[in-house]
């Protein structure tokens, strides 16, 4: 059981995560959207959407850099492991919080609004729920990581999660004896990843980075293939 | 080939380039996904098309149909182009026609013929053992099984039928009710031919050749002001929109443009931009107020005060203090104000009496032809009487006097209008005039005026074949009327508008509440702005005043207003009431389509007021009685009597038809005519004067005389027009009604002396209830069968409206969805199975219509005198003193065969209107050339009607309006009339001859006709009385001109030979019995035009209702609400004995204490929920109404004052009534599921 929920499932939730995405994208290109709903109701919409887009990109990408860059990378740098643990725990803790917050207003206003109730599929408001759960329980780890500050713990995770993207077959037996609330915290983490082309998740991938550096103010889009032609 | 791998393009630069300064940029970009939103506008064909819907706008729309879908509409834009200098007429719509594709696939599309499952049931199990007839007459036969499908009305049950099954009971029905009672209990009802007018002919050809009933309209939704027909003898002749941009001065009064008129609103803002002064009046903050330089908002219902101090106004400023030189010359040439009247005498006492006719005098005044018919003046000229032209006398029976040229006996004349000067006048006398102010109930303002007013007028001594008589100009008594002081001593008249006499600025304040010199202000600028421009002041009004009980006075008001300032017949000026789209332009050419005329005459035409008050008893519950309206100053007489008993005299003398008309099968009686050896008409008078037959008003409730079998199509009668809608609930239908009061009987009230009183009344008078409709109505749902008909983009047909001059189609832009047919194919089909089923029991009959007296007939002079038949006052001679009766010959075996052929008569009697007839058997020619012919059959020979194209060209060929040619010769048969060359309106378009597929590709002007009083020309925009001022026409009244003073016998016991202001009338619908205690609001219901839909259509459309609340809602005032504890948005039942109603609460700054808004007609099949008073569903606007007839209305055989379908008649006034105002306490849906019983039913 412990094999096939941190051996296999990962393969399978990453598959659906990959394959649903560009299935969704080539078939339904038109629900591939953040489905805002700011147009119904601004109030609580920008204070809950921007702490909780804000912790979660910290925490997304620190749990990337975190679990992914290979531990010898931090060793050269000469960080050692109890001190990533405890950047761990600070940045995403506060980041945590601030997401959890933000989710927790979100999902009040998604939950509460009239207009925004009834304008709201399941999935809109399941993902937000599974969303809001995997914070607490991230943020829970913070209790147990705090039980052992020599981050000896957070290194079997990363060899674990490398050891998925190098298709060791061990992977799984890395973590075979950490906390309980670790292991929910995975797979919870997984099932989101199944669920994401089914969600409004995808919207993640579409950030127009590109307006951030696009200079002009009058954008005009070529019929042709060339200047010349 | 892949949104994802044409993304993949991060190493190629996107940039192809820069332009100004870098602030642009030139990109290369997939740009695949902008053809997704090109498909969605992209489309197979756009096909021209409009809603028929009588909202006036008549808006030519572009339907947008793909993959066979219709998907969208937008405004056309190719409207013919105005002259130069007037803005153009589109943009024409709105938000409801935009919305209007939404019908077409909705899940409240009726899509199959629906029949009411219990009666599906019986029927085809008699029909195992009977053929069609045989089976309808049984069960018509067993009480207990007409009862089971009855009582279910609008309980649900319908199961799905065939188009066979469904019109196979329907021509069942039809065909008993003609055999067992006559076909005049088959009613039809359907409004406004102009908005769909093949649609409208359907049913009614069907009808007309089967002898049945077509129900009125207009006057029922008490659009017709019937102050019109008074003053000008026409039903409602009114300026286009276009012509406001010409107006100096626009006054609003009680018409919401913006939100009602919203296609023509654009011309309101383009004349204000012009220049034009506006004021506006309505109590309500409307959308229209906002125009205006100046908003007087009076109290509700009060109109008629403002109207007459303005009338003070502007008489003691441009007519006595000062002479405007216009107002006068017009006033002498165009109005009655210089004819004279003869004063009698009440208990030593004078009061106006009767116009002086040339029949008064020894020798008649030369005049040998129709004398009691022409009224007299004083000539200035000759100091003589005279008989000027054009009076109604000179209309029939001769040629070439009837005009307005200032002429008498071919001498010229210069009428006086006035004999205030000391030479003119012998005698100064005290003239009685009644006074109504001081009988306003506690919701109105009282005054404490007598309600007697003696004012002094300046006689002249006359000596008549009957002796010495004093008579006064219309002029002084007009002025006397007004409370003018003119230097002639005595009472009650003014000099100063701050006195406190009936009719000053001041005294109108204290009823209207606008202050006096706002009033003073307005119609000193209304009047001035007149002067100036030659009448180009406009009044634009609407039902917002027609719907009182006392609509004429305020009508007249204005119109005296609009007629002492000269506006009337002046481009820019005139009387603006828009209420429905009541214009059928090419109308003679329409109607022998449409009644059938080219099969036999005449139709049988019904006033539909009368009709219903009638038979849905709500007569039985009339507690208006006539002493309450009497004048002070009636002439001794019967006035005793109840509405519904004066309605009864009306028919018996010939006034109002009747519905059905005697209490004997007509079929049956024509045969015992022809056993007698006598013509049905001598036999009818005979035997009504013995008693062995009888008129069927005298006894509404008897079951010979119950409508027997109704059509609605058009229409939703039940779900919005249908005045006293829990009345008809309960007589008619015979189910679930939410009535809460008692009747005459049990109430122990005086009962009516005519009607005979039956102690039980029926309930359900009605055998078979046939709705056509596209929609899922509340009519729908009340029926017995409903038919599926093709929606307004799915079938070929015509439409005009008043407020512009074009004529456009409807077109079938796809096939009718699912199993609907066009309106044209129903009756067809309905037709053909009628002649199938009916041999062996009708064949070839003769039936006896009975026609009132109508206008624009040599027979509106019959009767100068009130008499009545039945009292002895005078012989039975029908069509003189009473109906007449006229023998039509029918072929019920051929009813299909004549639908669908233009009959004989065309060709052998030819066709006309409004009083003049022409020769039609070119254009019969025509349409055989062009329509075809039939080969063989009772119909060989004759011009083919098969589809509903056909049918629009029979209209358009016949019509003056689209055929030159006939124009031409319908002026040449006026100026025999008149005297005058006319032909010059429409010469230049002799060879102009509009066809379908002419207006298919762009809308039509239409050409001048004698028909209308406006003109089409490149120099003025259609305005109403254009051809009477320019030239010369007479107005069709007694007096041919406009007329200002109505001397009937009934106008004058009524108090209403001249304008007054009357308050409105209590309808004591809010009793101790009714009212729960605790409840306490009080309000005035008033049932304005709405925002989000047209009458009830679009009430139930998705997109409207989501612009809205989404349901049932009425406006309230803050300080209302308050007390009664109401939020915004709270439900709140509304009540009073009639029934109850529910909806939520709009609680609003506009709105004006005491008063209620519900928006008319929102369907109660939306979000509405069950009424806590009645414990049923809601209930809809009418729930809380009943109608009431006022007797001016059924006056008949008198000049102008005679009946035409919808033109005059009485008219179904609602908004007199008070309403019980409360927060509900619980709101129940009434959804719970069926029982098990139930569901097995």
């Amino acid at each position: 059981m412990h094999h096939f929920l941190f051996g296999i499932y990962p393969y399978i939730a990453l598959t659906v995560l990959i394959f649903g995405s560009i299935a969704r994208y080539e078939s339904e290109p038109f629900t591939w959207k953040s489905s805002s709903s700011q147009l119904l109701r601004r109030r609580q919409l920008i204070i809950g959407s921007v702490l909780f887009h804000v912790g979660v990109l910290v925490i997304f990408f620190g749990h990337l850099i975190g679990l992914l860059t290979p531990i010898w990378v931090f060793d050269a740098l000469g960080i050692s492991h109890g001190a990533k643990q405890l950047l761990a725990v600070i940045a995403g803790g506060v980041a945590g919080v601030m997401a959890l917050v933000g989710g927790g207003i979100l999902f009040h206003r998604r939950w509460t609004d009239p207009r925004i109730r009834r304008t709201s599929s399941f999935a809109d408001i399941g993902i937000l729920a599974l969303l809001l759960a995997q914070l607490v329980l991230g943020v829970g780890t913070i209790f147990v990581s705090l039980q052992h500050l020599d981050g000896h713990e957070m290194t079997r995770f990363m060899a674990w999660a490398q050891g998925i993207f190098t298709f060791d077959g061990q992977a799984a037996s890395y973590i075979e004896d950490v906390a309980l609330v670790f292991k929910l915290h995975l797979f919870l983490g997984l099932t989101i990843f199944l669920l994401f082309p089914f969600t409004r998740l995808v919207h993640m991938l579409s950030v127009p980075l590109r307006y951030l550096w696009r200079p002009g103010y009058q954008i005009v889009r070529s019929r042709r293939k060339t200047p010349a032609e | 080939m892949s949104h994802l791998l044409d993304r993949l393009n991060f190493l190629q630069s996107k940039e192809l380039g820069r332009f100004a300064n870098g602030h642009g940029q030139l990109t290369r970009e997939n740009r695949d996904w902008e053809d997704t939103y090109r498909n969605r506008w992209r489309h197979d064909k756009i096909v021209r098309s409009t809603h028929g819907v009588n909202c006036t706008g008549s808006c030519s729309w572009k339907i947008y149909v793909k993959s066979g879908i219709v998907t969208w509409e937008t405004q056309q834009t190719d409207y013919p182009r105005t002259r130069a200098d007037l803005p153009n007429h589109e943009p024409r719509g709105c938000a409801r026609g935009a919305s209007y594709s939404w019908y077409l696939y909705s899940a409240n599309r009726v899509k199959n013929p629906l029949i009411r499952g219990k009666l599906m049931k019986i029927w085809r199990e008699m029909r195992k053992t009977m053929d069609p007839i045989a089976a309808w007459t049984k069960l018509q036969g067993d009480p207990i099984l007409r009862a089971s499908y009855v009582t279910s009305r609008g309980k649900g049950g319908f199961v799905r039928a065939s188009w066979d099954e469904a019109t196979e009971i329907t021509a069942a029905a039809n065909a008993y009710t003609a055999r067992t009672y006559g076909p005049d209990r088959v009613f039809g009802f359907s409004p406004i031919p102009a908005m769909s007018m093949v649609s409208y002919a359907a049913g009614t050809r069907y009808l007309s050749l089967l002898g049945g009933t077509c129900m009125s309209f207009y006057d029922w939704y008490c659009d017709l002001p019937p102050a019109s027909p008074m003053t000008w003898g026409e039903q409602t002749d009114v300026p286009e929109s276009a012509d406001w941009y010409n107006a100096g001065f626009l006054l609003i009064w009680g018409s919401n443009v913006p939100q009602t008129r919203t296609p023509d609103a654009h011309f309101y803002t383009e004349a204000r931009y012009r220049g034009t002064k506006s004021a506006v009046i309505c109590p309500d903050y409307s959308e229209a107020a906002k125009f205006g330089d100046v908003w007087l908002a009076p109290q509700q219902g009060t109109d008629a005060a403002l109207a007459m101090a303005m009338g003070h106004v502007i008489l003691r400023e441009f007519h006595l203090d000062r002479q405007a030189e216009y107002f006068e010359d017009y006033c002498r040439k165009y109005t009655d104000l210089p004819m004279l009247v003869r004063m009698e005498e009440k208990d030593g006492r004078l009061v106006p009496g009767r116009f002086l006719r040339a029949d008064d005098f020894d020798g008649k005044l030369g005049e040998d032809n129709n004398p009691e018919w022409k009224t007299i003046a004083l000539d200035g000229t000759s100091g003589s009487y005279v008989a000027p032209n054009g009076s109604i006398g000179y209309r029939w029976g001769e040629d070439g006097e009837w005009n307005l040229e200032e002429r008498a006996k071919g001498a010229e004349t210069e009428l006086k209008m006035s004999l205030v000067l000391d030479e003119d006048h012998d005698d100064v006398v005290g003239v009685d005039f009644p006074y109504f102010g001081g009988v306003a109930t506690e919701n109105f303002v009282r005054c404490d005026h007598p309600d007697v007013l003696t004012r002094n007028i300046p006689v002249k001594t006359v000596k008549l074949a009957d002796g010495e008589a004093q008579v006064a100009t219309v002029f002084d008594l007009f002025c006397a009327n007004y409370g003018l002081d003119r230097g002639l001593g005595g009472d009650w008249v003014a000099s100063d508008y701050g006195a406190d006499i009936p009719y000053t600025p001041k005294w109108a304040e204290k009823i209207t509440g606008v202050p006096a010199d706002k009033i003073a202000t307005v119609a000193r600028e209304f009047a001035l702005n007149a002067e100036k421009t030659n009448g180009k002041s406009m009044v634009i009004l609407g039902a917002g005043l027609n719907h009182w009980y006392h609509m004429d006075m305020s009508y007249r008001g204005i119109i005296n207003m609009l007629v002492m300032c000269g506006c009337i017949g002046q481009s820019g000026g005139g009387w603006s009431h828009y209420v429905g789209q009541e214009k059928l332009r090419p109308q003679t050419g329409w109607q022998p389509l449409a009644f059938a005329l080219d099969w036999g005459r005449p139709p049988r035409h019904m006033n539909a007021t009368s009709a219903w008050y009638a038979h849905t008893d709500q007569w039985r519950y009339e507690t208006l009685s006539a002493d309450e309206i009497l004048s002070p100053t009636a002439p001794a007489g019967d006035w005793d009597a109840s509405m519904i008993d004066y309605n009864i005299r009306a028919e018996r003398m010939g006034w109002l038809p009747s519905a059905p008309q005697l209490k004997q099968n007509p079929l049956e009686v024509a045969k015992a005519a022809k056993e007698a050896g006598q013509e049905p008409r001598d036999y009818i008078a005979g035997k009504l004067k013995s008693g062995e037959l009888d008129m069927s008003c005298e006894d509404p409730d008897a079951p010979e005389n119950w409508p027997r079998n109704l059509f609605v199509w058009r229409s939703n009668l039940l779900g919005s027009s249908g005045k006293g809608h829990e009345y008809f609930l309960r007589h008619l239908l015979g189910t679930d009604n939410g009535v809460l009061g008692k009747d005459l009987g049990e109430e122990g009230r005086q009962k009516p002396k005519e009607a005979r009183w039956h102690d039980a009344a029926p309930e359900g008078k009605l055998d078979l209830l046939v709705t056509i409709d596209f929609r899922m109505s509340t009519t729908a749902v009340y029926s017995d069968i409903v038919l599926p008909t093709a929606s307004w983009y799915e079938k070929n047909d015509l439409n005009t409206s008043d407020m512009h001059p074009f004529i456009h189609p409807l077109q079938a832009a796809v096939d009718p969805a699912y199993e609907s047919k066009s309106d044209w194919e129903i009756f067809k089909a309905i037709a053909k199975k009628f002649q199938e089923i009916v041999p062996g029991y009708l064949g070839q009959e003769t039936d006896v219509v009975a026609l009132p007296i109508l206008h624009d007939t040599p027979a509106e002079i019959a009767q100068d005198q009130v008499r009545d038949w039945k009292k002895g006052e005078c012989d039975l001679i029908p069509g003189k003193t009473a109906p007449n009766y006229i023998a039509v010959e029918r072929d019920y075996t051929a009813i299909y065969d004549r639908f669908t052929a233009l009959g004989p008569l065309m060709d052998e009697i030819g066709n006309g209107g409004k009083g003049i007839a022409w020769d039609t058997k070119v254009e019969v020619q025509h349409l055989r050339e062009l329509n075809g012919v039939h080969r063989d059959g009772p119909a060989k020979g004759l011009a083919r009607i098969d589809t509903d194209i056909d049918a629009t060209e029979v209209i358009l060929m016949l019509a003056p309006e689209t055929n030159g040619e006939v124009a031409v010769k319908a002026w040449d048969q006026l100026s025999k009339a008149t005297g005058r060359e006319h032909r010059h309106l429409a010469e230049g378009q002799e060879h102009v001859k509009i066809r379908f597929r002419d207006i298919a590709a762009q809308p039509r002007k239409i050409i001048s006709s004698p028909t209308w009083s406006g003109i089409e020309s490149e120099e003025v925009c259609y305005n109403a009385g254009y051809t009477n001022v320019h030239e010369l026409i007479p107005w069709r009244t007694l007096t041919g001109r406009q007329q200002l003073y109505q001397d009937h016998l009934w106008m004058r016991a009524f108090g209403e030979g001249f304008v007054s202001y009357r308050p409105p009338v209590d309808l004591k619908t809010i009793t101790r019995d009714v009212q729960d205690a605790g409840d306490s609001l009080v309000l005035n219901f008033i049932t304005p035009h709405q925002k989000w839909g047209i009458h009830s259509t679009y009430s139930d459309n998705l997109l409207m209702l989501t612009l809205n609340r989404g349901g049932p809602v009425v406006w309230i005032s803050e300080v209302d609400a308050k007390k009664a504890g109401i939020e915004d948005n709270d439900w709140i039942e509304a009540y009073n004995v009639n029934g109850a109603l529910t909806a939520r609460a709009v609680v609003s700054q506009r709105m004006r204490e005491g008063t209620v808004f519900m928006y008319h007609a929102q369907e109660k099949i939306v979000n509405t929920p069950g009424s806590e008073k009645t414990g049923l569903r809601g209930g809809i606007h009418n729930s809380v109404t009943r109608t009431v007839l006022k007797p001016t209305h059924m006056i008949g055989g008198y000049a102008q004052q005679s009946y035409g379908f919808n033109y005059y008649g009485t008219v179904g006034a609602n908004r007199d009534e008070f309403v019980i105002v409360r927060k509900m306490k619980k709101v129940d849906w009434l959804d719970q599921e069926a029982t098990g019983k139930e569901a097995a039913q």
